[in-house]
């Protein structure tokens, strides 16, 4: 038990490798710890070198028509060349903004009627402003959906009608592939979302709303089966003791079903990451998917290298969302001896 | 909040006072048309060089000049940017010259849809894959260098269709939409040759465009076209630059014809906008055409001597986004047909020479000919309907008020557009097609007459 505890204290990159080398550099551990840090650290940085050096030799080999298949080298240029198209459109909207002030200036000079505002910037998004709108919008769909499936899935956990009610249309929904959900989202927004002044674009509402359609299911399912089996002498204490509904519910059936909670929206989320980049990528909205397209569609020589920056953000950011609902899960489950990974 | 109130009577009067006398004092200076009443525009593009004059517009600060924030956005196809314009997305876009045209006669999305600025002349070629190429290539006359003649016609082309045919393989190739340019100039070029590619029979609910078809032209986006190529789904393509120069780069296909050489100077894109949009804000709109005729202007200024400049922003990953060598090999004067065969073609692109930019009606009027000759317009029309519809349409009023407003600011000179107090708007009688065929837009029904492969008259499917 007590290496247990010890070792939960360097979790706190809660992955493997770096946790442990954590352990490792903070001297408290013991001996044998040194071949455990090889076999821990140096056995994932070698499969990383050899998958690199694979690379390069394999997309040599290869020969598209938009030249050689990049390797390493070429994707590490392009992600600096990224960097630096990010860093002179900021210089851009920067001027942008001057120019503006400027020219609000002049007008209200020649007339103090005037209505003047400062717009945002009407330049193109680079590669990490299409991350961080990929980002937002997914955080919007994924809370939307769990806010609607958890309350479902709690309430169809708990009673054994709804959920013989809900069952059919949750396992009939589940595996329809989220990419047929949106030329009927499209159009049931553009429809419904008439607003001469909108707060949200359309194409933003758009993709939320498919991730949110995506995430709904397997958050209802695993909350639905994680309250259905709590502990039968648990609900009976709660008889016995005559707790109102509401203390039995938050007292007993949340924490004891919030492990397979998480699971859910783990997956849910893991799901709504892939879904997006899709959605953007077929209905042209702004983000990852989008760039990812649009790279496709210039088909310069470098544009199969900026492709492989985005696949390999994509992949990151995707791990770091996961991990990041694992640290959740760790944070609010009570059994801190459960193996998460 | 209430004193406030109390005063504004008192105030305003004071404020439209000084107003009064400071509009008298600046009068002379102050532009004819007033503040925009739309500021923040977003306007859709396809992918295309042609599409130069919006990024120009943009870069340079033209569209800024004129009070406007404007969003430029890259659209996946013509039928997105359409919808786009129609459904109020977009503010106007780059557009077909067919778009404006089809969707006010009802034919696919029925919209009204005007144009004020004509965005180039030319800038479209036909490429064919290298297997056919290989098979075209012997049929083919050639200079003394060995190299082929140009133009090439459709006759040489006409062997392979008839081979194809005969083992049972439809001849497909690709165009970008059904009402393009780039449609009409290869249904032109191969029924010249002596190849029908098809009628259209929107009566019979019949829009693929393949009836009685020799070659089968299907609607493929013009970015995909290498790709779709190159995958053998078609055996060749009519598509704008840079995607015919793309082929060459990436070894897949040659071009074979500029539309230069099929109608010299043909108008190509124009820019669109719905007649409500126009109405509703009229002073953005002058000021828009306003911005696009400095920008066009400035790509074709002493002799092209700005097109470099215009490749490099065009080759950002936002506007067309291809290679700078691929992008510069027609917007800088050649074209190169076989890998290494490389012409001067200085007129490939036109964006402000021979009065480019101006909206012809009967630019208008050809379109809506050749709309009728393949059965898009499936019955007969008198001569007035054509030129009745072009007018609805193309809007030079626009175009002049802009054009005198730059002239009175001296950005522009009355040497630069057509005369407009004796302008009635239609081109003299054209000449220079490559079936030798005169087209005068006064009198479309004639022009129709001269065609052996076409519908014409009465004709009805």
């Amino acid at each position: 038990m007590s290496t247990e505890t010890t070792f939960n204290k360097y979790q706190a990159f809660n992955f493997g490798p770096l946790d442990r080398l954590l352990a490792f550099l903070s001297r408290d551990s013991r001996s044998g710890s040194a071949l455990r840090l090889i076999h821990a650290v140096g056995i994932p940085v070698a499969a990383v070198a050899v998958f690199l050096m694979l690379w390069s030799v394999l997309a040599a080999k290869v020969q598209t028509s938009l030249g050689q298949l990049p390797g390493p080298a070429k994707v590490w240029e392009q992600a600096l060349a990224l960097v630096d198209e990010h860093q002179a459109a900021r210089d851009k909207e920067t001027a942008f903004y001057e120019r503006q002030e400027k020219r609000n200036a002049e007008k209200l000079a020649a007339d103090p009627n005037a209505e003047v505002h400062i717009r945002p910037y009407t330049g193109a998004p680079t590669f990490f402003d299409q991350i961080l709108t990929s980002l937002v919008t997914v955080a919007t769909g994924f809370l939307i959906a769990s806010l609607i499936a958890i309350p479902i899935g709690i309430v169809t956990g708990m009673s054994h009608t709804l959920y013989t009610a809900l069952n059919p249309i949750v396992q009939l929904f589940k595996p329809v592939s989220p990419l047929a959900w949106l030329p009927i989202v499209t159009m049931v927004v553009s429809a419904v979302y008439v607003s001469d002044d909108p707060l949200f674009a359309k194409s933003f509402l758009n993709s939320a709303i498919t991730v949110t359609l995506c995430c709904l299911w397997p958050t209802i399912i695993n909350t639905a089966v994680g309250v259905s089996s709590v502990d039968k002498n648990l609900i009976n204490v709660s008889r016995v003791l005559r707790l109102p509904w509401l203390t039995k519910t938050v007292k007993i059936v949340l924490p004891s079903s919030i492990p397979m909670m998480f699971t859910g929206l783990r997956l849910s989320l893991s799901i709504g990451w892939m879904v997006l980049i899709a959605a953007e990528m077929l209905a042209q909205n702004p983000g990852l998917g989008k760039f990812v397209w649009d790279e496709f569609q210039n088909g310069s020589s470098n544009s199969l290298a900026r492709i492989m920056v985005a696949v390999l953000a994509i992949g990151l950011i995707g791990f770091g969302l996961d991990r990041g609902m694992l640290l959740l899960q760790r944070r609010f489950s009570w059994d801190k001896s459960a193996v998460l990974r | 909040m209430p004193d406030t109130h109390h005063r504004t009577p008192r105030r305003s009067f004071l404020k439209h006072a000084l107003l009064g006398l400071g509009m008298l004092a600046t009068g002379s200076v102050l532009a004819a048309t007033g503040e925009p009443e739309k500021e923040d525009l977003r306007f859709g593009f396809i992918k295309l060089t042609d599409m130069a004059p919006l990024a120009i517009a943009y870069e340079k600060g033209y569209f800024e000049d004129e009070g406007l924030y404007v969003t430029l956005e890259a659209q996946a196809n013509w039928k997105v940017l359409l919808d786009g314009v129609i459904d109020g997305q977009l503010d106007g876009a780059h557009m077909l010259a067919g778009q404006p045209l089809a969707a006010t006669i009802g034919f696919g999305t029925r919209a009204h849809i005007v144009t004020p600025f004509s965005m180039d002349l030319n800038g479209n070629g036909i490429t064919v894959s290298n297997a056919v190429w290989e098979q075209m290539k012997p049929n083919i006359p050639k200079m003394e260098d060995g190299r082929p003649v140009h133009p090439i016609k459709a006759d040489y082309l006409k062997p392979v269709v008839a081979k194809y045919r005969n083992e049972g393989k439809p001849f497909k190739m690709g165009m970008v939409f059904p009402v393009s340019t780039h449609n009409y100039e290869l249904r032109y070029w191969l029924a010249a040759g002596g190849l029908n590619p098809g009628y259209y029979a929107p009566h019979k609910g019949d829009i693929s465009g393949t009836l009685k078809a020799d070659v089968q032209l299907s609607v493929t986006p013009p970015p995909q076209m290498p790709a779709t190529l190159e995958a053998g789904t078609i055996y060749g393509y009519c598509v704008g630059e840079p995607w015919n120069q793309q082929a060459v780069f990436k070894g897949i296909g040659v071009p074979v014809i500029t539309d230069y050489e099929i109608w010299k100077d043909n108008p190509e894109k124009v820019f669109g906008m719905t007649k409500a949009f126009t109405e509703k804000y009229p002073n953005t709109t002058v000021r828009v055409v306003k911005a696009l005729l400095r920008a066009a202007r400035w790509l074709d200024e002493d002799n092209n001597k700005n097109r470099p400049a215009a490749v490099k922003y065009l080759s950002q990953p936002n506007y067309v986004g291809a290679d700078y060598k691929v992008i510069a090999n027609s917007m800088t004067g050649t074209f190169e047909y076989e890998k290494g065969d490389k012409r001067e073609v200085p007129d490939f692109n036109v964006f402000f020479r021979y009065f480019a930019t101006y909206p012809y009606y009967s630019d208008a009027v050809w379109y809506l000919t050749q709309m009728r000759r393949w059965g898009q317009i499936a019955e007969y029309k008198p001569d007035s309907w054509y030129i009745d519809t072009a007018k609805k349409v193309y809007r030079p009023d626009i175009y002049a008020t802009a054009a005198r407003e730059l002239i009175a600011e001296g950005k522009m000179s009355a040497a630069d557009f057509p005369d407009f107090s004796g302008e009635d708007g239609f081109r003299d009688p054209q000449t220079e097609f490559i079936d030798g065929i005169t087209f005068d837009g006064n009198k479309p029904n004639a022009y129709l007459e001269q065609f052996p492969i076409g519908l014409k008259g009465k004709d009805t499917l």
